[in-house]
């Protein structure tokens, strides 16, 4: 497999997901609106922040509200995270490997591309936003089932695993960061946020679609010290963090030089094995902890790169 | 009801699938008549149907224009053009013929040049080709072949015989575009192309894959073939990763390759693998910038040095290009005659070559009835079409030719077949070519099963390029019925 080619895998399918997650929560994120009291201060920008949020935004939009934050979130041209821009970059991905991948996936990347260009301008009223937001989703789901089903399990599958579960242990860390940033600091003007732990942290999973899966695994009503330990360390719901570590390093192991990148995933997953859940609710700790775990993701992105992609560039170097 | 063919006339132009309003020739019958009793909604459908493929299935081709590249879905008409099978079979001798002559031509070019030294071929214009490889001279091909893939455009004239119009040599680009009209087809008219003996197309990519691994220098079964392309910015990108993935070959840019003691190697995730066949959709000269365009980031630096020491196969060879020259095309039935002594099955469209002066002063004295085409353009660009030109661009070329004229050639205009297109809600008949494609190695040759059909969409229009408003139909080559 080509250094070039295993990298345009990679991207393609850490693009798809991005896409899949931003689409989730938004979709979530408008329930929870709804739910929530008229003075809670949980707004519009907390999507920004959990999206990353570099100062782009206040460049584009004076306000957070519900209108500019959805659209810089799903349409915005600006927004290099737009679920517009993700799948166009998506689609540049999967034109250059066209040979690798199943001509099916093409097709399907190209028409969710197609779609979300020409309903750019729908996709701004609530409605619209769901409709919206519900296809990417499930292309998306289609795009990983067709993928998993009609193409051969080789390396540029395991680079689009690698893509795809790191984009989603991400995903999913900043979603708790959210999550425990909104209810440890109810800073909020007279309203008690204790009352809406409950509809918050089931909001929390639905963004993840972890809702019912997680009532199968924890019978215990929905608080904040289940939900996190369960999007940590729960095995097989597919989003969280053990699940999405386990799955890289699986990839990894039938690559070949993998020893780095190896080490790297391990050392990810002992921090999240090792994390005492007790402890992680007091304080800032949990948000220190998901500002460990992303320097970790990082961390295995830059071996990853390094070990297979890069090879390429340092060459390169080395002839000239 | 569907099409009325009684209101189809084609006027004094041949046409590919009525002899007559409303008489269908014999191998287009059953088409016709299906058509004929397709109720026009349901034709409508498919026609709306046959463009969702196109987009939803990514068939595109790529134009530049004001500082950009736009991706347009591929134009494509639904009406299938038809061609008899006997005359197929007459066709593709000659097309294996002339491809067979071609490369004994360049291959003797490049050593001996006996062909120059008995006075067939002037020598004067190699010594002014803009194709012509110095770095080739004494290069053997693996079997002696040089042009391995050639796309040959075809011609029919109102005499209804095929002429060859111009051979491409270098990098001929379409038959994607055959194999993806075929598929629309059968998307859209799955139970028209059930009742029929239509020859199948879609064994090209293991016919071309076949060809690239006879040519490899270590004799394996499965050699390391790549497609080399320029990127996802050339127009053909399309095609280069639509083959490459047919034939499950690695679809690989200058920057996935490198030579180390004059032999290939691409990059990839377990490190160096050697290559053995690039089938190259660069123009000789982006190559290699160590020998040719300096600038060139398309290239392979010592791309040349491994192909010159045998280590690596490239298809085509480069300098192939020598005999894709409009000048040259005019001395390929001679060419036929030096080396293989056989008439040619296939005629050429007659040509006046304007380095020579009589010839040339015909050609300025009649620019109003002919087309005048530079030696080494392709597309369409370049030309001149006399007849529908103005006074001022005739004067123009008058220039032109005159300041150098071994790169002009003229050709009377053809009156180029027609077939029918749908327009709205019914047909009318556009001018069609056909570029079948020819794949030789030492082995044997190969021809595709009618080729690519390009339709001038314009009314009244010959331009049949893509690029400049030309569509493009399925060809089925049909036995007659008896």
């Amino acid at each position: 497999m080509l250094s070039r080619v295993a990298e345009r895998l990679y991207w393609m399918a850490r693009y798809m997901e991005r896409a899949e997650n931003t689409a989730r929560l938004v979709n979530v994120y408008s329930n929870l609106l709804l739910d929530l009291p008229a003075g809670a201060s949980v707004g519009w920008d907390t999507l920004i922040k959990i999206t990353g949020d570099d100062g782009l935004f206040s460049e584009v939009s004076e306000v957070a509200d519900e209108k500019s934050v959805t659209r810089y979130l799903l349409t915005h041209k600006l927004n290099p995270g737009s679920i517009l821009n993700s799948i166009s970059m998506a689609r540049e991905n999967a034109r250059t490997t066209r040979e690798i991948i199943p001509a099916e996936a093409w097709e399907l990347i190209n028409s969710l591309y197609l779609y979300v260009k020409e309903n750019t301008r729908k996709s701004s009223s609530r409605r619209g936003r769901l409709t919206f937001s519900r296809h990417v989703i499930s292309h998306a789901q289609q795009l990983t089932g067709m993928l998993s089903g009609c193409m051969s399990h080789n390396y540029g599958y395991d680079f689009m695993v690698m893509g795809r579960n790191l984009e989603r242990a991400d995903m999913t860390s900043r979603i708790i960061d959210v999550g425990a940033a909104t209810l440890l600091k109810p800073e909020t003007d007279g309203v008690d946020v204790v009352l809406y732990e409950n509809s918050l942290w089931m909001n929390v999973l639905r963004s993840l679609n972890a809702y019912q899966m997680y009532r199968q695994h924890v019978r215990d009503r929905v608080n904040g010290k289940d939900v996190v330990e369960f999007l940590l360390l729960d095995r097989e719901f597919p989003r969280t963090i053990l699940h999405c570590l386990s799955r890289i390093e699986d990839a990894v192991k039938s690559l070949p030089h993998n020893e780095d990148c190896l080490r790297s995933v391990a050392r990810a997953l002992r921090r999240v094995r090792e994390v005492k859940i007790d402890e992680l609710l007091l304080d800032d700790a949990l948000y220190e902890f998901v500002d460990q775990l992303q320097l970790e993701f990082s961390a295995i992105h830059h071996t990853i790169d390094e070990v297979w992609f890069s090879m390429m560039r340092e060459q390169t170097r080395a002839a000239s | 009801m569907g099409i009325d063919w009684k209101k189809y006339n084609s006027g004094p132009f041949y046409d590919e699938l009525m002899a007559a309003p409303g008489v269908a020739r014999p191998h287009a019958r059953e088409l016709v008549s299906y058509l004929q009793k397709l109720k026009s909604t349901s034709l409508s459908s498919r026609k709306h149907a046959a463009e969702a493929a196109i987009t939803t299935m990514g068939i595109t081709f790529t134009v530049y224009s004001d500082g950009e590249n736009i991706d347009r879905d591929w134009p494509f008409d639904l009406i299938p053009r038809v061609i008899a099978a006997k005359e197929w079979a007459h066709t593709e001798r000659g097309l294996i013929q002339r491809l067979q002559a071609l490369n004994l031509f360049i291959d003797d070019l490049y050593n001996e040049q006996k062909i120059l030294k008995d006075g067939i071929v002037p020598k004067e214009l190699i010594a002014k080709s803009k194709n012509f490889r110095k770095q080739c001279v004494g290069m053997k091909p693996v079997g002696g072949v040089w042009a391995h893939i050639c796309g040959s455009d075809l011609v029919r004239n109102d005499d209804g015989s095929l002429y060859v119009l111009e051979d491409n040599l270098r990098v001929p680009s379409g038959v994607s575009y055959m194999l993806e009209n075929r598929a629309v087809t059968k998307r859209v008219f799955p139970e028209l192309l059930k009742g029929q003996n239509i020859l199948p197309v879609g064994d090209y990519p293991t016919q071309l894959f076949d060809t690239l691994a006879a040519i490899s220098p270590r004799p394996l079964d499965y050699p390391e073939v790549v497609v080399l392309t320029p990127g996802i910015y050339n127009s053909a990108y399309f095609e280069h990763a639509y083959l490459a993935q047919r034939m499950g070959a690695e679809l690989v840019e200058g920057q996935d390759l490198v030579v180390q003691d004059d032999h290939v190697f691409m990059r990839t995730i377990n490190g160096l693998a050697k290559v053995d066949v690039i089938y190259r959709r660069i123009d000789d000269l982006f190559l290699d910038p160590e020998v040719f365009n300096k600038d060139s980031m398309l290239g392979v630096p010592g791309l040349m040095r491994a192909w010159q020491k045998g280590n690596v196969a490239l298809a085509n060879a480069p300098g192939a290009g020598v005999a894709d020259d409009k000048v040259i095309y005019t001395y390929v039935p001679a060419i036929i005659r030096y080396y293989l002594g056989e008439d040619p099955i296939i005629d050429n469209v007659p040509s006046y070559i304007c380095s020579d002066e009589k010839q040339m002063k015909h050609v300025l004295a009649n620019l109003d009835k002919l087309v005048v085409k530079p030696a080494n353009e392709s597309g369409g660009y370049g030309m001149l079409m006399g007849p529908q030109a103005s006074q001022k661009q005739r004067d123009e070329f008058k220039q032109l030719i005159k300041a150098d004229p071994r790169n002009y050639i003229a050709q009377p205009l053809l009156s180029l077949s027609t077939a029918p297109v749908m327009v709205d809600n019914h047909v009318e008949p556009r001018h069609v070519d056909l570029r079948p494609f020819i794949l030789q190695s030492g082995q044997g040759s190969y021809v595709t099963a009618g080729g690519l059909t390009r339709v001038a969409l314009v009314k009244g229009s010959y331009i049949v390029n893509s690029s400049q408003g030309g569509g493009s139909k399925d060809t089925w080559i049909v036995a007659e019925e008896d």
